[in-house]
C-alpha cells in the first residue's frame, strides 16, 4: 500500500465518475486530455526541479528524457522509444506494463474509450512549458488486447517565446 | 516521493473541476434524471458530493488492499489509531497529528498541517475554498472505515490554513 495505489486508484475512480457524467466515451477522453494538460503545464516544474535535466536541444534528447527520466520519475517505468520517423520528428513510447491500468478491464460498452488518455495530455502540457509544441496519442492498448500499449508521439514546431529576453 | 506528488496534482485537478465555469455546457445531456443541481447534468463540474463518494471508493479500495494481520483489530479505537498512523503515514507521509474522542462514537482527527492543502496559501484567505479540498478525503476515510466494516459520517473543518480536523461520527446500525 502506498502512494502510488492511491494515484492509480484514484485514477481510475476518476475515470469511473466520467464515464457516469458523460454521455459518450469522446468526451471522456477529451475530458482527461484537458486534465492532464492542466496537470503537465504544472509538473514540468516539479520535474525540473526534480531532476535537474537541462535544456534539450533536439527531439531525440527530449525523447531520453521522457522515457528515462520522467517516466521513471513519476510512475516507476521505463517505456521504450522506438519507430522514429525518417524526419526524426515522430517516435513511438512502448509500455510493456502501463502501471495505470492495473486492476483495470475496459467494460464492454467503453469501447472507444481511452482510458489512460491524461497521459497524453501531460506530455502535452508539459512540453508546451517548454517550448514545444506535440502531438500524444495512443496507438496501442493493452487494455483493448493489444500486446504493449505505445504512445505515439510527434513534433509540431517549436513555441515562440513571446516574452522580453533579459528580464530581471 | 515523485509519486505522491502525482496524486496531488491530480487531486487539485479534480478539484479545479468544481471551479470550472462553463457558459457553453455543451453536449450530453444525461438520460436519466439528476438531482437537484441543473448544472450537473452537462457533466462540467464535479461538486462536493461526487469528489466524497470518488474518495470514498479510492478509500475502500485501499482498505481491501491491507494485509490480512492489520485486520484484526480488537477495539473501533484500534481502528481509528490505524487510520491516523499506518494509512496516513502511507498515503501522506506523515501521521495525524491528533486523535481525540467522546468515546460514545465521535472522533477528531487533527492534522495541522494537511498535505492538500498546503497549496493553499497559509493563513484565513482561502478558507471558504477549502471544503472542496478536504471532500475527496473525507471520503477516502469513510471508504477505508467501511472495508474494515465500519459505517461513518465523515466531515471536515478548517480553522486556519494548512491545519484541519476530520470528524468521524460512527453509525450504529
Amino acid at each position: 500500500m502506498g502512494s502510488q495505489w492511491l494515484f492509480t486508484l484514484t485514477y481510475g475512480a476518476l475515470v469511473t465518475q466520467l464515464c457516469k457524467d458523460y454521455e459518450n466515451d469522446e468526451d471522456v477522453n477529451k475530458q482527461l486530455d484537458k486534465m492532464g494538460y492542466n496537470i503537465g503545464v504544472r509538473l514540468i516544474e516539479d520535474f525540473l526541479a526534480r531532476s535537474n535535466v537541462g535544456r534539450c536541444h533536439d527531439f531525440r534528447e527530449t525523447a531520453d528524457v521522457i522515457a528515462k527520466v520522467a517516466f521513471k520519475m513519476y510512475l516507476g517505468i521505463t517505456p521504450s522509444i522506438t519507430n522514429w520517423s525518417p524526419a526524426g520528428d515522430e517516435f513511438s513510447l512502448i509500455l510493456e506494463n502501463n502501471p495505470l491500468v492495473d486492476f483495470v478491464e475496459l467494460p464492454d460498452n467503453h469501447s472507444s474509450l481511452i482510458y489512460s488518455n491524461l497521459l497524453c495530455g501531460v506530455l502535452r502540457g508539459a512540453l508546451e512549458m517548454v517550448q514545444m509544441a506535440v502531438e500524444a496519442k495512443f496507438v496501442q492498448d493493452t487494455l483493448k488486447g493489444d500486446g504493449v500499449t505505445e504512445i505515439r508521439m510527434r513534433f509540431i514546431r517549436r513555441i515562440e517565446d513571446n516574452l522580453p529576453a533579459g528580464e530581471e | 516521493m515523485a509519486d505522491a506528488v502525482l496524486f496531488e496534482f491530480l487531486h487539485t485537478e479534480m478539484v479545479a473541476e468544481l471551479w470550472a465555469h462553463d457558459p457553453d455546457p455543451g453536449p450530453g445531456v444525461s438520460a436519466e434524471p439528476r438531482g437537484e443541481e441543473p448544472g450537473a447534468a452537462t457533466g462540467q463540474n464535479m461538486n462536493l458530493s461526487v469528489l466524497e463518494s470518488v474518495g470514498f471508493r479510492v478509500g475502500q479500495a485501499l482498505g481491501e488492499r491491507l494485509p490480512r494481520e492489520m485486520l484484526a483489530f480488537r477495539e473501533e479505537l484500534d481502528v481509528l489509531k490505524f487510520l491516523c498512523k499506518d494509512l496516513w503515514l502511507a498515503i501522506f507521509q506523515k501521521q495525524m497529528d491528533s486523535l481525540r474522542t467522546n468515546h460514545q462514537g465521535t472522533y477528531v482527527l487533527q492534522d495541522n498541517s494537511f498535505p492538500l492543502l498546503l497549496p493553499m496559501a497559509a493563513g484565513l484567505q482561502y478558507l471558504e475554498e477549502a471544503p472542496k479540498f478536504l471532500a475527496f478525503t473525507c471520503g477516502l476515510l469513510r471508504g477505508a472505515l467501511c472495508t474494515l466494516g465500519i459505517e461513518s459520517v465523515v466531515t471536515a473543518s478548517v480553522a486556519a490554513l494548512p491545519g484541519c480536523k476530520f470528524q468521524v461520527v460512527i453509525q450504529n446500525s
